[in-house]
């Protein structure tokens, strides 16, 4: 009888073949814009009653508070809590097991008619920081993302080239996009193109940009 | 685009909302006792007002949550938009 071949299997971010590409453009327009990849991070679906002792509990095992207004972020001590609806959170823990989490809230949870799903494969993450991060962003988004109404704290499901995206500000100029890994490569491809306008020399006589590939 | 104003997150692009059709179509009390005819009334038959329309959109690109809005059909502006009523309408959040 052959031997069964046995391998372990390790996390790996579905954009991981875009690194090499997303360091070079971040070298070449540094500081005006930097695009990297998000950690990989366990992830729950809180479906909860938000007026019951639901979120309460839910607080008591994830260790911080969680948003109590639309649209709203908190930091929990090794990740965040984003409210994607009236009665919807999506947890994550950089820290956590994925099963180890879904099971933790799921439990408080159950308690009071709530459930909690692991959803950790389900978004993938990516990272946009300095000055142009903002206005890049708005080359595929209709919602107004200047600091004043988009400031630190604020999340948004919407659109964005069409694909379903979650959208973090933190603090300054530095924003999270959480998008489906079966999209993340759609998304990154525009913004990789619109990033071409904030070369510091545009124009064709310049040549190619670093990171363009041909 | 016009800008939908949804109950949970505000206004938001047209392009994030979809139809749900009429508003407060109350579910037969007694489905089994209608007619053919009573019951094809209620599933196919809806108003087609010129004028204010009570809706129900689904901020299916956002929040994913349904709720009820008044469209003028002659303009298309939205008049108010509010929670889904409890009763009568067919889908749930």
């Amino acid at each position: 009888m052959a031997e069964i071949q046995t391998a372990t299997l390790t996390a790996r971010h579905p954009l991981e073949g875009y690194r090499d590409l997303l360091e070079a453009l971040s070298a070449e327009l540094a500081p005006a814009l930097a695009l990297e990849l998000g950690g990989l991070v366990a992830a729950v679906d809180l479906r909860v009653d938000p007026a019951g002792g639901g979120p309460a509990a839910v607080e008591q095992v994830v260790g911080g508070p969680l948003p109590t207004r639309p649209d709203t972020w908190t930091a929990l001590p090794a990740g965040q809590a984003l409210r994607l609806g009236p009665d919807e959170w999506l947890l994550t823990s950089a820290a956590a097991q994925p099963e180890d989490w879904e099971f933790a809230v799921d439990e408080a949870a159950a308690a009071h008619g709530g459930m909690a799903v692991d959803v950790s494969a389900q978004r993938t993450a990516l990272r946009l920081r300095g000055g142009a991060a903002r206005e890049l962003l708005t080359t595929g988004c209709a919602l107004d993302l200047r600091p004043r109404s988009f400031p630190h704290g604020r999340c948004a499901q919407t659109l964005f080239g069409q694909a379903a995206v979650v959208l973090v500000a933190h603090g300054g100029d530095d924003l999270q996009v959480l998008v489906r890994p079966s999209f993340a490569a759609h998304v990154v491809d525009r913004l990789v193109d619109a990033a071409t306008e904030y070369r510091p020399d545009p124009s064709p006589e310049s040549g190619p940009a670093s990171w363009e590939t041909p | 685009m016009q800008l939908i104003a949804c109950p949970w997150c505000g206004p938001r692009e047209e392009l994030e909302f979809s139809y749900g059709g009429q508003a407060h179509v109350a579910y037969p009390s007694d489905p089994a006792a209608l007619t053919d005819e009573q019951w094809a009334r209620f599933v196919f038959f809806r108003d087609n007002p010129k004028g204010p329309f009570a809706e129900r959109w689904a901020h299916s690109a956002g929040c994913r949550r349904w709720f009820t809005a008044v469209r003028d059909t002659r303009t298309h502006r939205f008049l108010s938009v509010g929670p889904l009523a409890a009763s009568g309408s067919g889908a749930t959040s």
